[in-house]
């Protein structure tokens, strides 16, 4: 048996208040330590001072070429004088304002869309008019065709029947019923060549086709409409390989495993040079859109495997409850399954989104020309080359804040949709 | 205890009627020849060993596990593969799990109002009075907006048993409602079980609390490897059990309470 007599209570010795007190409890608790922390300290310092140095006191911030920065620091003024070029590519000089205002705008939209609050219709809302500004100021003349309108019907009215029509009022599914209807009725018309070919024009700015397009926006819309699509595939993909009808897993996991075994450069030159081959020759479809859409395939098979985890992670308990309480599948799974199981992977899922989001300068492959790629070609200027570190340092500091924002917004849902969920 | 019920059930109409229900796993059969007849009001108490097949039985009643054989007719509707006759059955029939099973995400209120809201259409503000009510009923209102991680086993049995009580179910199958919580626990979940057979519900309790038994079950029934080994009301079947495995399953039991 061991000694069990109460012993008298001593507080604890207060040295670890303070910034002194951290330290020497954090830094210097022991010889080891403390020569650690010390060498680690002097090293760091030496490597901010040298860094200092290099990046402000010497650097050169003004020049008219190259050769004016040599034998100083930083030369920075590559990059005041590139900077236009690497934001917004071979866009046209004077139109640079329009590239700007869709970064903002798409910005704007994913500020808003961060918002849970807005997580409802308004979404809707926010991404149908960010998208429309956007592509009208990168596009500056959009043209709506008809099948185009027709296509939205038939969608939107898909769509809205499938989330609404369990809930919903008998008025609000007729509405559904006639969207997809008008769209479904509409594009046979339309393929069968009875409904003539119309659309709507909007011009207000000058015509710049995607083949000019690049930099920052390239990279922001590429990376944003990538995931923003993949999201709700990838998810379906995910359900569809837990789905007991053997043919839609067989469909699902071949898919996934298909493009998981591939690299995206290899399905990007696929989109980029076999894809023409199938289609009937004089169609083609825009090279930036083809490389939209391998983003879209290859990320939602990303995305499926990461959604599966978290639907495995679910014990069986709550599939019963929800079975037996007589909720359908489509209920049981957007108001049960999928609340919980995104939850638990929302670090893997930011984590394929930030990945994402760098390897999408991938499509310089296919001649598409992103903020990395940019970076890249200011380098190529005779006049100004010999100074890649200060160009990439840059390109690397602009990814790092988007990154680092996701990264940031990541755990800040965790938190929020984890709230009063566990003891 | 007055909730017995005194008269002759005989009389009543069957909610539940099984007909010769076999089942596999496999190659192992859970159930063998299972016939049962539950009048309305009913209160049945099922006991057995442990993998004797009792939550497959209950759970067959209401289709989460499929039988391969017999017939299973819950208030009037053959069970069978046609997903709409599974949807109208699940309606009546409410169930307790062991572990609960409430949703973690929604609150207990949300958990509540979830299925009459989407399954019944019932308009959200009519769900959450109904839900109010119940939660009262099982004396837990004050915790209508908290989350189930932050209540007690005992809170959240008893919120379970008002969430399958918020589809106003014709009958009630309780699986092992008690045997996940702490001795102390046990006592709140089980009067809102007796209260709840008081008023008449339909019930089919698979548990080993035989005070609970002796209380208000009119007929207890005794499992063993799939089979239905012997059936009585609850003095016969305590006092004069027939058969040799009843007889050695209540010695083992009856020596730990
Ligand atoms: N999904 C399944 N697949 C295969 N075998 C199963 C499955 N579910 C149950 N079994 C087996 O069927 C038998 C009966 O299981 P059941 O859960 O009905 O027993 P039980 O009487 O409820 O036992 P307990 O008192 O332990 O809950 C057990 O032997 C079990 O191993
Ligand atoms: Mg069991």
């Amino acid at each position: 048996m061991t000694d069990v007599l109460p012993r008298p209570q001593v507080a604890p010795p207060v040295i670890d208040t303070g910034v002194v007190g951290w330290a020497r409890k954090n830094l210097f608790s022991s010889w080891a330590n403390g020569i650690t922390s010390l060498v680690l300290m002097f090293a760091l310092g030496w490597v901010l001072l040298w860094f200092i140095d290099w990046a402000l006191l010497t650097a050169t911030f003004t020049a008219d070429s190259g050769a004016e920065c040599r034998g100083h620091g930083a030369c920075w003024a590559l990059i005041h004088e590139k900077y236009r070029y690497i934001f917004f590519g071979s866009f046209p000089y004077q139109q640079h304002w329009r590239p700007l205002f869709a970064v903002i705008t798409m910005l704007s939209m994913l500020l808003l869309s961060s918002d849970r609050r807005m997580w409802n219709t308004r979404l809707i809302w926010i991404w149908s008019i960010g998208s429309f500004i956007t592509f009208l100021l990168m596009f500056g003349v959009l043209h709506f065709s008809i099948t185009f309108f027709l296509v939205v019907a038939l969608v939107a009215g898909g769509i809205g029947y499938a989330i609404r029509s369990v809930i919903a009022q008998k008025a609000e599914l007729y509405a559904y019923y006639a969207a997809m209807g008008i769209g479904l009725v509409g594009l046979v018309l339309r393929m069968l060549g009875i409904l003539p070919t119309f659309g709507v024009t909007i011009a207000p700015l000058s015509y710049v086709e995607t083949g000019l397009w690049g930099g920052i926006p390239v990279t922001i819309i590429l990376a944003t409409y990538g995931l923003a699509f993949a999201f709700p595939y990838g998810v379906l993909l995910a359900l569809g390989r837990r789905s007991h009808l053997p043919l839609i897993k067989g469909l699902c996991v071949g898919f996934i495993e298909l493009i998981r075994g591939v690299p995206l450069i290899s399905l990007l030159i696929m989109a980029s040079v076999m894809l023409p081959l199938f289609l009937p020759s004089g169609t083609s479809i825009d090279k930036f859109l083809r490389a939209q859409v391998a983003v879209i395939l290859f990320a939602g098979a990303y995305i499926a495997e990461i959604i599966r985890g978290g639907l495995q992670s679910l014990p069986k308990g709550q599939f019963e409850a929800a079975d037996a309480m007589g909720l359908n599948y489509v209920q049981k799974t957007s108001l049960v399954v999928l609340p919980q199981a995104l939850r638990v992977v929302i670090p893997p899922l930011i984590n394929t989104f930030i990945g994402f989001f760098k390897d999408t300068s991938l499509v310089l492959i296919i001649g598409i020309f992103d903020f990395l790629n940019t970076a890249n070609q200011a380098l190529v200027d005779p006049k100004w080359a010999g100074f890649p570190g200060e160009v990439y340092l840059f390109a690397a500091f602009v990814y790092f804040c988007f990154c680092f924002s996701m990264s940031r917004y990541s755990k800040h849902l965790e938190v929020e949709l984890n709230k009063g969920t566990r003891r | 205890m007055a909730t017995k019920a005194a008269h002759d059930l005989s009389k009543l109409p069957s909610v539940i009627t099984l007909k010769g229900v076999n089942k596999w796993f496999g190659q192992f059969q859970v159930l063998t020849n299972i016939d049962l007849d539950v009048k309305e009001g009913e209160k049945i108490v099922v006991c057995g060993p442990s993998g004797s097949g009792k939550s497959t039985l209950i759970r067959c009643i209401n289709r989460l596990e499929e039988h391969q054989q017999g017939d299973i007719i819950v208030d009037g509707v053959t069970l069978s593969n046609d997903v709409k006759n599974i949807e109208a059955i699940r309606r009546e029939v409410g169930m307790v799990f062991q572990s609960f099973n409430l949703f973690p995400h929604l609150t207990i209120l949300e958990n509540l109002t979830l299925a009459p809201i989407w399954v019944k259409k019932t308009p959200k503000k009519e769900a959450e009075e109904i839900a109010m009510s119940l939660l009262k009923r099982v004396r837990i209102p004050e915790q209508a907006l908290k989350y189930p991680g932050q209540l007690s086993g005992g809170q959240q049995q008893r919120v379970a048993i008002a969430r399958a009580l918020c589809m106003r179910p014709k009958i009630m199958l309780f699986d092992e409602p008690t045997s996940a919580l702490d001795p102390e626990m046990v006592k709140e979940v089980l009067d809102v079980m007796i209260e709840l057979a008081g008023e008449g519900m339909t019930m089919i309790c698979v548990t080993h609390e035989m005070g609970f038994a002796r209380a208000v079950a009119d007929r207890v029934i005794f499992m063993d490897r799939g089979e239905i080994v012997e059936q009585n009301e609850p003095e016969e079947f305590f006092a004069n059990p027939k058969n040799e495995r009843t007889k050695l399953f209540l010695g083992q039991i009856l020596r730990h309470q």
